[in-house]
């Protein structure tokens, strides 16, 4: 059964991009435009991998992580953030709030997809 | 009679001087002065030259001595007669200078030098401590001659008790009446009068003394001046040196004197009243020693052996049954003590707080000058002071053990305050005369006279070990207190007296010549020493020419508007003028004048008032006085102040400094964040794609798509880099304007074109004033546009009407074009309009529709 992706990301563009690229490695991804009910859909969706970016309109992708995190449920989700602004103190609060991997825009396509396989085991 | 009788009588007295002084005060405070101030009562205040010294001590030193104790009146009698000589310009100055004391005196001819009135009030209080003591003495021995003198042979319960009892009583009466106002011209109605009260009666007791002695005991006057002839005082002779000293040192004396000083110029300073006590103090002088000799004679005549002669004046009464004219008898004794310790402490607490409390207060406490909380620190200082030298005197009581002679101990004094006279008489008379000869020449009298006199008078081994006495000073010869200079056999006090002046003389006139004299002290030198050549002597305030209205003005800001509104509505009411302000009489504006003066500084007022009231012009001499009055006060204080104010500012000026940066330090992060931010996000995506259309085996129809989605990013990349270079060129002040003709209508045509990508999804409703727009400017158009866009785009960006809509206005005023971006949105918080120029401000994080805040910045410029 292929791996299923939950990809939270604003920028339409971008959200394109990873979706064909994983869609390409057979996962199947379903995406949302910003965090307001981001946690709900995983707690839904109970998908293998969350990628999520760290600006989104609505609220913090933090506050996203700490939900899933919070929940016995979705605690155990993988999570890869994203983010366009690739300060030090942003990592740290990432990695502080729970998420696995953490990378910084842009991204090269083959590094994303290494760390998509690794998070969801295969 | 008994003892509480006594006491009763002199409580009784004493509460009638109370009222008299208080029923003064009222009627002096209600503006009706009339003859509390007149040559009658000037003359009698004037009579506490006699002291309890010469009400008992004159008989005992007649007695002792024989007529040198007429001396002590020759002095004064001669000072007075030639009042046209010194007297009339003493108290000419001391009324043109606003003199408060003899220590102010000095020091304000000697360019108003502290030190000097230190020195004076020093030496001053060293020499009125023995005098205060000796009448503190007399009422005591006064009240012991009545109890072991009366037949009832009652005890005195306790001498020491008495004078503690008699101290402490004149401590309270001197600080009512002595420190219930405060002015620069010291008047005190209540006490001159209470003490003209007393001369009369001291002088009235004594005349009833020696009518009942001479026409009682003595048998009428041809009798007595046989008794005179045959008794031993008669055979006294005279000897020259001796005399011409005394009459010398009491001259001096009722010149220095401070408390003399304080009745013939402080009180009531008027060469009309002086002129009047010419003739009539020396006539009271007269007066009061006119029975001294027959007194003194029969005394001894019936006195059994032994008898104190310095009490005759009581016991002669008593041993002969005549209890009233006793009890009159310590009435006059006690009127010549209280009265001289009243005005001599008044006198002295006023030196003491003037020269040494409040400059030290002033030092300690610079701000409080100008908080005007000064009134009341002065009148507690001298209230303080009262009690110190009240004190003082009674310890020195104590210590002295009462033994000593009464006159010996008045001469010691009278020596001392001589001391000033060679200092006062240079400084009214020789204008080359200087400070620093006035500091030489009354350190050395003073050091003189305490070491040959004042210092040996507590006897050997008290003070000054016995071996000073025999040896000399560190055992150099001629070094000995009573024989300096190797002059022996020489009477003490005429040995003391030329010694202490002659060196106090010499030192004023070396130091004088050998120094310069600053600028204030030649100022002062000439105002004193010609003092009648200019003006006339005192000149009054010519009536009408000052407004009330800036009078007021003035009174409000230096005595605070309640009082200032109280003084007037006062004399409104006095002059028939209820509820408007008064006129300003020449009495109303010299009695404003006082009452500045004791806010303010006499010379202060003076120019003050000279300003409101037009007199011709305020002379250099008020201006140096204003400026050192001032400077006194004001040079602790304002440096002080101009120092914290200094501080304050800088402090304030680097705490604003420090938040600007924290400011921009933190603007400049957030910066940094949301340009990495707006850079990364389109090229995340142009790299994304172009990796994905490298890498091939696409569909057509994807590789058209990604590749319009590269160019799409790769454009908004290139406007995030265009708008962030054209803000750092702005940022550095290198423009190149490119200044040409455009017009405007045109210029917001394109910028509207232009903004019209912002939001693009958002129905924005734009209203122009399209005949208006239609205008040509000098402007660089492409400079503008971008201003334009940047303004519209923000509206579109932000505006957050649920119908958004911006109004553009153009207007022309005054050669200048203003156009106007109203937007309907909720607009900018007031809080922060302030910042929406600086660089990198955008008001809140959160909001994310736009770019990272430099279209405002740019605007501005």
């Amino acid at each position: 059964m292929a791996s299923h992706v939950l990809l939270i990301e604003d920028e339409p563009n971008i959200a394109e991009a990873i979706r064909f690229l994983l869609g390409r490695e057979g996962l199947t991804v379903s995406s949302m435009s910003d965090g307001t009910g981001a946690a709900e859909a995983v707690r839904a969706q109970k998908p293998d991998l969350v990628i999520l970016d760290l600006m989104l309109p609505g609220c913090s992708g933090l506050d996203v992580v700490e939900a899933i995190r919070a929940n016995p449920e979705t605690g155990g989700t993988p999570v890869l953030m994203l983010t366009a602004k690739g300060a030090g103190r942003d990592r740290e609060a990432a990695e502080r709030a729970g998420v696995d991997r953490f990378m910084t825009k842009p991204f090269s396509n083959a590094d994303m997809l290494a760390q998509v396989r690794e998070l969801v085991g295969r | 009679m008994p003892f509480n009788l006594l006491v009763l009588a002199c409580l009784a007295y004493v509460a009638f001087l109370f009222l008299v002084a208080f029923l003064a005060e009222r009627r002096a405070a209600m503006g009706r002065i009339g003859w509390l101030r007149s040559p009658m009562i000037y003359t009698l205040s004037l009579s506490i030259y006699c002291t309890a010294w010469t009400f008992y001590g004159a008989v005992g030193y007649a007695a002792r001595s024989g007529l040198e104790f007429v001396t002590i009146y020759l002095g004064p009698t001669l000072v007075f007669v030639g009042w046209w000589i010194l007297l009339r310009k003493l108290v000419r100055i001391g009324r043109q200078q606003r003199v408060t004391s003899i220590a102010d005196l000095i020091s304000s001819r000697f360019g108003k030098s502290n030190l000097l009135g230190v020195l004076v009030t020093v030496l001053a209080v060293v020499a009125a401590t023995p005098y205060i003591a000796l009448q503190l003495q007399s009422v005591t021995l006064s009240f012991g001659v009545f109890a072991s003198g009366t037949p009832e042979g009652w005890a005195l319960p306790n001498r020491d008790a008495t004078a503690i009892w008699v101290a402490g009583g004149l401590a309270l009466f001197t600080i009512l009446f002595g420190t219930r106002n405060l002015d620069a011209k010291e008047q005190h109605h209540g006490v001159v009068l209470a003490i003209a009260v007393e001369a009369v009666v001291k002088l009235v007791a004594l005349l009833a003394v020696g009518i009942f002695v001479v026409w009682g005991l003595g048998g009428g006057p041809a009798e007595v001046f046989e008794r005179i002839e045959a008794s031993p005082v008669g055979l006294w002779e005279v000897q020259p040196g001796r005399w011409v000293g005394l009459i010398f040192v009491s001259a001096a004396a009722v010149i220095c004197l401070p408390r003399m000083f304080q009745v013939m110029v402080v009180e009531d300073g008027d060469e009309h009243h002086l002129a009047r006590a010419s003739w009539a103090f020396p006539f009271y002088l007269l007066l009061m020693s006119l029975f001294i000799v027959p007194i003194a004679v029969i005394g001894l005549e019936r006195m059994p052996e032994g008898a104190n002669p310095d009490m005759f004046v009581l016991t002669l009464p008593l041993n002969e049954g005549q209890g009233g004219l006793a009890m009159l008898v310590f009435l006059g004794g006690f009127s010549s003590a209280t009265s001289m310790v009243i005005v001599e402490s008044i006198a002295l607490a006023t030196m003491v707080s003037n020269h040494i409390v409040m400059p030290l207060w002033l030092k300690l406490r610079p701000k409080a000058a100008i908080s005007g909380d000064v009134r009341r620190i002065v009148l507690l200082s001298r209230r303080l002071a009262i009690v110190a030298v009240l004190t003082l005197g009674y310890a020195y009581y104590r210590m002295s053990g009462g033994s000593a002679a009464l006159a010996a101990i008045g001469l010691i004094a009278f020596v001392g305050v001589a001391q000033v006279l060679p200092v006062l008489v240079g400084g009214l008379y020789w204008r080359g005369a200087t400070k620093a000869g006035a500091m030489a020449g009354l350190v050395t009298g003073l050091s003189v006279w305490a070491f040959t006199l004042y210092l040996p008078s507590f006897g050997p081994d008290a003070v000054m070990a016995r071996s000073v006495f025999t040896e000399g000073l560190l055992g150099i010869g001629w070094l000995r207190p009573e024989a300096l200079f190797g002059v022996e056999g020489m009477d003490p006090l005429l040995h003391a007296l030329f010694w202490s002046l002659a060196l106090n003389t010499l030192a004023f006139c070396l130091f004088s010549l050998l120094t310069f004299p600053g600028p204030v002290e030649r100022m002062q030198g000439a105002a004193f020493v010609n003092v009648f050549d200019e003006g006339g002597g005192p000149q009054g305030w010519a009536r009408g020419r000052a407004e009330p209205e800036a009078l007021l003005i003035m009174a409000q800001r230096i005595l605070g508007e309640e009082n200032a509104l109280a003084l007037f509505a006062a004399e409104a009411r006095a002059q028939g003028k209820e509820g408007y302000l008064p006129d300003a009489t020449p009495d109303f504006v010299a009695g404003l004048e006082r009452r500045l003066a004791g806010s303010v500084g006499a010379a202060t007022a003076h120019a003050m008032i000279s300003q409101i009231v037009g007199r011709a012009t305020v002379s250099v001499e008020d201006l140096m006085a204003v400026a050192n009055e001032t400077a006194q006060i004001m040079e602790y204080s304002a440096e002080l102040e101009a120092q914290r104010e200094e501080l304050t500012r800088t402090a304030r000026q680097l705490r604003e400094a420090n938040e600007k940066l924290t400011q921009l330090s933190v603007q400049k992060d957030a910066f940094l964040s949301q340009i990495s931010h707006e850079l990364r996000t389109p090229m995340t995506s142009i790299r994304a794609f172009s990796e994905i259309l490298t890498e091939g085996d696409l569909p057509p129809e994807l590789v058209a798509n990604y590749g319009r989605i590269i160019h799409e990013e790769a454009i908004r990349l290139t406007r995030l880099l265009d708008d962030l270079l054209d803000l750092s060129v702005l940022e550095n002040g290198s423009v190149q304007l490119n200044i040409g003709v455009a017009n405007v209508q045109q210029m917001l045509d394109r910028a509207l074109a232009a903004a019209g990508h912002t939001r693009p999804e958002r129905s924005f409703l734009i209203i122009r004033d399209l005949p208006a727009e239609n205008i040509f400017v000098r402007t660089d158009a492409d400079r503008l546009v971008q201003v334009f866009i940047n303004l519209i785009s923000n509206a579109r960006k932000y505006c957050d009407a649920a119908h958004p809509e911006l109004k553009i206005t153009v207007r022309q005023r005054a050669g200048k074009l203003s156009v106007d971006f109203i937007d309907n949105g909720s607009g900018i918080p007031k809080q922060q309009q302030a910042i929406i120029f600086e660089k990198f401000a955008r008001l809140t994080d959160q909001t994310r529709a736009g770019g990272p805040g430099w279209g405002w910045p740019s605007a501005a410029r």
